[in-house]
């Protein structure tokens, strides 16, 4: 059992079952009723076999509820026609070969309900019923397999259709220099947000499109100049990201305490950060050393008693510059 | 190695909501120094660390890491776990120490995926 045949209600894949890993969440979130089949073919008991048999080829289905007067008295599958074809008995009655153990699903219920009993139950299809008990649909694995890609799908196509429009940005606007600038205040020893103007500044980057590459060592460098300012600053300071179609340029200013020498400060290994700083895997004297590794120039002010700039700068080649890009240049050239 | 796998070999157990227990990992890097994981982790593979505050998802999240092991049986404060259930990176405790947690994982063939750092 649970094999079925009509190459409508396939069986759910090695490839599938992974994806739905992916998506328990939604086997959850998603209720019965959203993926069953609601037109439901039912035998009665009396029914002969030879006749179900008919009801099957011509549905194109491999089992069907027995019911009678409006009651759910048992479940009848392609096997149960098979041992009934091999004992050339077509003429008995559905109520003979028919299984009358009948697991329900509630139309209600989430899908993982109905997930747990297939992979517990030897079935290849679930009656659903309402709260009153009454026959509202069927469910199969194919359905929930459908079921939930056709949900996976629409979630896939609201992030596409946000990441399109934002992607947009540069060819859609029409000037001789678009730029989008992003401006984050960070508190000092605010370690509690420590990182996140830097998440939402790399998840910008992927909204708009760019290579992972590029978010990443953006995503990297920007993280060790803001943990910077919350581990080193007197007031805090402030991160401003500027994104063109061909260049991204991450800045951070402080008002202080500033830096005695530079570097000294950029020596890998040399460190002015306290032990508190230190037990929370940071402060390792590395901070500068890998925002040069991550970035195509910095440049590095500092006064002391006044304040720092970091300026970190990431070129992009055509091939990873922002949709659009071509087309500005193109403008430009003209 | 898939991250299932990868659990069973350090008696892990998952402490987020994470349902990509499938997802494949390429991977190992095992540092207690954010900046080093910074410095050196490749994408995609499985952070091991001793450090269990927020900053140690914030790093993974920069640094592309597909999931984080603590080590030496460490219980994080709730503000990773809530951190890494929103970014949706999957972090799993383990109650080995970080050199049997490293060896178990690279002698069953997970290779390194830490640069050499010049």
């Amino acid at each position: 059992m649970g094999n079925d045949t009509q190459p409508k209600q396939r069986i759910v894949t090695d490839a599938e079952a992974g994806y739905i890993t992916r998506v328990e969440e939604l086997a959850y979130e998603l209720r019965i009723q959203e993926v069953m089949t609601r037109d439901v073919k039912t035998v009665s008991p009396d029914m002969q076999m030879g006749a179900v048999l008919e009801v099957f080829r011509r549905a194109r289905i491999s089992g069907a509820p027995v019911v009678h007067k409006g009651r759910l008295v048992g479940i009848v599958s392609i096997e149960d026609l098979i041992h009934a074809l091999r004992g050339g008995d077509v003429a008995a009655p559905a109520s003979e070969y028919m299984s009358e153990r009948v697991i329900t699903v509630k139309s209600s219920h989430p899908v993982i309900e109905a997930l747990k009993i297939f992979t517990q139950e030897k079935v290849g299809r679930l009656p659903v019923v309402d709260d009153e008990g009454k026959l509202v649909g069927i469910l199969t694995k194919g359905d929930i397999t459908r079921g939930l890609l056709r949900a996976l799908q629409s979630d896939y196509q609201e992030e596409e259709l946000k990441k399109y429009r934002v992607s947009h940005l540069f060819a859609d606007i029409a000037s001789d220099r678009t730029s989008l600038i992003l401006r984050y205040n960070v508190k000092a020893r605010d370690f509690a947000h420590g990182g996140r103007a830097s998440s939402d500044i790399k998840r910008a980057l992927m909204r708009l499109g760019a290579n992972p590459q590029i978010a990443r060592r953006c995503g990297i460098a920007v993280y060790e100049a803001e943990m910077n300012l919350i581990i080193h600053t007197t007031e805090g300071g402030v991160i401003q990201v500027e994104i063109e179609p061909h260049q991204i340029v991450m800045e951070t200013t402080d008002t202080g305490p500033g830096i005695e020498d530079i570097e000294l400060a950029m020596k890998p290994g040399y460190s002015t950060a306290p032990e508190e700083v230190r037990e929370l895997g940071f402060g390792a004297g590395m901070g500068l050393k890998n925002i040069q590794r991550c970035v195509d120039a910095m440049t590095l002010e500092s006064t002391p008693g006044k304040g720092t700039r970091l300026e970190m700068r990431i070129y992009l080649q055509p091939d990873e510059a922002f949709s659009g890009a071509a087309h500005a240049r193109e403008g430009k050239a003209q | 190695m898939k991250l299932q796998e990868i659990i069973a070999l350090i008696d892990g157990e998952v402490l987020t909501k994470t349902d990509s227990l499938a997802r494949e990992i390429k991977g190992g890097c095992g540092a207690d120094l954010m900046s080093d994981v910074l410095a050196s982790i490749q994408p995609d593979a499985v952070l091991l660390t001793g450090l269990c505050n927020p900053q140690v998802v914030r790093t993974a999240q920069m640094a592309d890491v597909a999931a984080i092991v603590l080590v030496r049986g460490k219980k994080p404060p709730r503000e990773t776990i809530e951190l890494a259930d929103q970014e949706n990176i999957p972090v799993i405790s383990t109650p080995y120490g970080m050199f049997e947690s490293c060896g178990r994982l690279h002698r069953a063939g997970l290779p390194s995926l830490e640069n050499t750092v010049g």
